[in-house]
């Protein structure tokens, strides 16, 4: 191989690294509290430079070709082959993970007393598989990286999740993995007709029509989980108010995003016809997602819950963009992914922050903040109205282009979705005035501190984007447009 | 492929080479049941490396002589090719890490004499007869060889009530199965006039009779009971959980390789023709097994007995494996079961190392409660076993499931594969359950050192067994060249 397999390493390098703190206690054998901070320093280090070695792969990242990039290929076992390779979907995905992985490792900082070693470990082996995940070209590959990635989140929320945590790792193992057994049954059917478990050649197949719709329906069984849509939505508050601060961050920010990809990588591509003929049930369910769960997010009391609830409510728009099969929609789905893991990803940061401080996520137990904490005031403020979708941050250009791309095919769902954004409006601004603003009246919160430097500088990064993206959301097009019309073309294609 | 009438002293010693995995392994226990004799009770240890030793022997000439397409000999009786040396290298594997592993144990049940390891590899014999057959004889004497074997070693403990229960449980049960297919291969022999397998499907190609049908339902029954899938597998849990551990890691694993690659060469050789037959029995057998085995299990606190119930629905998947056909049934069956009954030795593994405050040994879920804190290295083997046996990829047990998968996409049997993983998320929550166990529930008794006295063989077996779990592209490969090799 010519060039540097730059996917590889950024793939496997955290998993090396986890290696590495595992081996650890073997190798050192200092205090237990030595160790600890060893395995934060070097998940730290680790994660960090795969930040950088992302940020230079975008950077060299050619966003005029829709080719796939950087690829490697090699045969592996059968007709599966480890073949890895990005394009315009996948690229800033990657990124997005590399850019929340080192944030969360310092929200876990101080937050993660017990089993530092294992935790640090878990996440850099998560870190792997869901760069892994953008990475793979070959299906079975894909499904390798997706489904593994239920071990770690499982002993993640299992191991250092919050009361009832054991039923909550139970509910997100179970229900995604069954949803996923669909989508390899699909998977080996696939491989046995096409004779080819390569994405490109999967893509360039064209199935039959019948074989297409129960296809499509398996994939759905399995990315409509993960992503996930209403009805199927349940384990995600429980998964996410049991998640310690970074699993929820993880979870939300990059582990919900496979839905969506999958959706662009798989559904669109593979499955144009009946993407198309089962597009207004997706409308139907994103419409009813925005709502519903909007609705049921007011009701709330725990803050956690609240903000799972209005994750669910912004897939729903990310759903319907990628069904509105136009550009505005796709390219407006994969800005509110990326946006959205960056502002729901801040929020759970939000909450961890006073989480650390009070061990509560009751919002009745809160009010009058502003008086002890004036940054984490302003903070949440700024996420708060970036979920809101205030123009300006980079909540709003996602949820705007996906309503577009949506009107131009089904203008009611559109509106229902629109009426999305004034719920979202009510529920947050009312959560904010609960927790933030009036007189303290818990005694405890009257010696609360205010964000300290670590946490501050967690927060100035995703501060940074989301207003940059809010502002110049042409940085994100510019990326994605090529591979965005492409698949719009391919799609279109179908039905000339 | 050669049906010899004649035997000449000549062409015998030419068909010898196709036999000397077995002859090693006859001569061998008859050599080392001398010494065992000679020795004594203190000869015990010597004697078990002995039997390993024989068995690797015995595993690496199969594949050595592993001809490149199948070869008939002695009168058509006994098959060797590629299929049948795949799965003597797998039981020859399986069968000696048990052996490595009931060194300790059985020493500190005093239980340490040299009948055990020999016993053990009669029944290898067995199981190797068992893959070669190709004969209604040569299956009988395979399937008894290694039954009777077996009987002696779930009632070896003879001083405690459970082994001998579960020894005498198994003999009458195994005794009506052996009935069950004897009488099928009379029916059989009766109705086509032979007992080698081509005959059989030369005639039952011409014409169908409802006698024929009537022995193989007999012979598919009996064979079911000894792999153990429902609803002929009543004696798996009260077996499993009665005999001495050692026994029952060495019941989970070899035999049902044996009997599941027998179960495979009756169908597609012998019956092939009459697959419209025997279609419908193994599809049913596979759909109870895997409910069975998914729903009985839930309920189950005794560590054993859920494995028993894990192994049946696992025969459940093996079943689904030869629904798929000669044609893409043998590589995956072939790749399942062999990481199946890997992951199973190194559970069993596991569970022999776990101890109380007190030392003593348990055997209950609960008491592997905090195993994470108290032995980090056996809490992670262990978790990497069940996630494997949960079919959680990357681990081994994922492609296994794959190829099953696979094939039945290729053979249009898609029902069974939503069946298939249906039973695996059931399954899934009882796998997770012992997982939450070991990682979650706070230790119950204060940082038990368990596992400490246990020795370098015991962890040694269960760590190369984990190991093994993650490299898969060899099995992979060597089970589609076996595979290929069948016809």
């Amino acid at each position: 191989m010519d060039t540097l397999p730059i996917l590889s390493i950024l793939t496997w390098l955290p998993a090396v690294a986890a290696v590495l703190i595992l081996l650890l206690p073997q190798i050192i054998k200092s205090p237990e509290a030595a160790r600890a901070n060893a395995a934060r320093w070097i998940a730290l280090v680790a994660t960090l430079i795969v930040f950088g070695l992302a940020l230079w792969m975008t950077l060299a990242f050619d966003e005029t070709n829709p080719d796939y990039q950087f690829v490697e290929r090699a045969d592996w076992y059968g007709m599966i082959q480890y073949h890895l390779g990005i394009d315009g979907i996948s690229v800033l995905l990657i990124l997005l993970t590399a850019f929340l992985m080192p944030l969360c490792i310092l929200a876990s900082w101080t937050s993660i007393e017990k089993r530092v070693v294992e935790y640090m470990a878990a996440f850099l082996i998560l870190q792997t598989l869901m760069i892994g995940v953008f990475c793979a070209l070959d299906i079975v590959l894909f499904y390798i990286f997706f489904e593994a990635g239920l071990i770690p989140m499982y002993l993640i929320i299992g191991i250092w999740g919050g009361k009832n945590r054991v039923y909550a790792a139970y509910k997100f193992f179970l229900y995604t993995l069954l949803g996923s057994l669909f989508l390899l049954i699909a998977v080996a059917w696939m491989a046995i007709t096409a004779k080819t478990t390569s994405i490109p050649d999967l893509q360039a197949f064209g199935f039959a029509k019948d074989a297409q719709t129960w296809l499509w329906l398996a994939f759905f069984a399995s990315f409509a989980v993960k992503m996930p849509m209403w009805p199927v939505h349940t384990w995600l508050p429980d998964a996410h108010v049991e998640a310690p601060t970074a699993g929820s961050v993880i979870l939300a920010g990059v582990l919900l995003k496979m839905g969506g990809y999958g959706f662009l990588r798989f559904s669109l591509p593979m499955f144009p016809e009946a993407s198309n003929d089962f597009a207004p049930f997706i409308f139907a369910l994103s419409g009813i997602a925005i709502v519903y769960t909007s609705l049921v997010a007011f009701r709330q009391t725990d803050i956690k819950k609240l903000i799972a609830y209005s994750s669910v409510a912004h897939m729903g728009f990310v759903t319907m963009g990628i069904f509105s099969g136009n550009e505005q929609g796709i390219q407006g789905a994969m800005f509110q992914m990326l946006s959205h893991g960056v502002i729901s990803g801040a929020l759970f940061l939000c909450v961890g922050v006073i989480y650390d401080r009070m061990h509560t996520r009751e919002i009745a137990q809160y009010g009058g903040l502003v008086n002890r904490m004036p940054i984490y005031a302003a903070v949440f403020l700024l996420f708060t109205m970036g979920n809101v979708g205030l123009p300006g941050t980079s909540g709003f250009v996602g949820e705007i282009l996906t309503m577009q791309g949506a009107f131009n095919v089904d203008p009611v769902t559109a509106m229902v979705a629109a009426s999305g954004v004034i719920l979202s409006a009510a529920y947050m601004l009312t959560l904010y005035r609960k927790v933030i603003f009036g007189v303290i009246v818990n005694p405890a919160l009257n010696t609360i501190t205010d964000m300290n430097a670590r946490e501050i500088l967690i927060f100035v990064p995703l501060i940074a984007a989301a207003l940059y993206l809010g502002f110049q959301p042409n940085i994100i097009f510019d990326q994605t447009a090529t591979s965005a019309v492409a698949l719009v073309d391919a799609f279109h294609a179908n039905f000339k | 492929m050669a049906i010899n009438q004649t035997m000449t002293a000549e062409l015998f010693f030419q068909q010898v080479p196709y036999i000397l995995p077995e002859i090693t392994l006859a001569a061998g226990a008859l050599i080392i049941m001398l010494i065992g004799a000679f020795m004594g009770d203190k000869g015990a240890r010597l004697v078990t490396w002995l039997c390993v030793a024989t068995l690797l022997a015995a595993g690496s000439m199969a594949v050595l002589h592993m001809p490149p397409e199948q070869v008939v000999v002695f009168s058509g009786s006994y098959a060797a090719d590629g299929f049948s040396a795949y799965a003597k290298l797998i039981i020859a594997l399986t069968a000696s890490s048990a052996l490595l592993l009931s060194i300790d144990f059985l020493a500190e049940k005093k239980l340490d004499k040299p009948e055990f390891p020999v016993l053990a590899l009669l029944a290898t014999l067995g199981m190797f007869i068992m893959v070669s057959a190709h004969d209604l004889i040569a299956l009988y004497v395979g399937v008894e060889m290694q039954s009777l074997a077996l009987y002696v070693l779930a009632a070896y403990a003879r001083d405690d009530a459970k082994s001998s229960e579960a020894g005498l449980k198994y003999f009458v049960l195994g005794a009506l199965s052996s009935g069950l297919l004897l009488y099928g291969c009379s029916l059989v022999y009766g109705f086509t006039g032979s007992v080698n397998f081509d005959v059989i499907a030369a005639q039952v190609a011409d014409e169908r009779s409802i006698g024929v049908v009537f022995g193989l339902v007999f012979i598919l029954c009996g064979l079911a009971f000894k792999m153990s899938a429902a609803p002929f597998h009543m004696w798996t849990p009260d077996v499993y959980e009665g005999s001495p551990t050692v026994s029952t890691a060495f019941f989970a694993s070899a035999p049902k390789v044996a009997a599941s690659v027998l179960f495979a060469r009756v169908c597609f050789e012998a019956f092939g023709p009459l697959q419209k037959d025997w279609l419908g029995i193994v599809i049913i057998m596979a759909v109870l097994s895997m409910a069975i085995g998914a729903l009985f299990a839930l309920q189950q606190t005794n560590i054993k007995r859920l494995l028993a119930y894990s192994s049946i629905a696992n025969m459940g998947y093996v079943l689904v494996a030869i629904a798929c056909g000669p044609e893409f049934g043998p590589k995956a069956l072939l790749v399942f079961v062999s990481i199946y009954a890997i992951t199973s030795v190194g559970l069993f593994g596991v569970v022999l190392s776990l101890r109380n405050a007190e030392g003593e040994r348990v055997e209950t879920i609960s008491a592997l409660s905090g195993l994470s804190r108290s032995n980090p290295l056996l809490a992670s083997a262990l978790t990497m076993l069940l996630f494997s046996v949960m079919g959680i990829p990357p681990l081994a047990g994922f492609f296994g499931k794959w190829e099953v998968i696979l094939a039945t996409s290729a053979s249009g049997l898609l029902p069974l594969a939503i069946v298939l993983i249906l039973a695996s998320v059931v399954s899934a929550f009882y796998y997770l359950r012992i997982i939450k166990t070991v990682w979650f529930d706070e230790p119950r008794m204060a940082m038990v050192p368990v596992g400490a006295s246990t020795t370098l063989t015991l962890t040694g077996a269960t760590f190369v067994l984990a190991a093994l779990t993650l490299v898969i592209g060899l099995v992979g490969s060597a089970a589609s060249i076996a595979g290929a090799g069948f016809h």
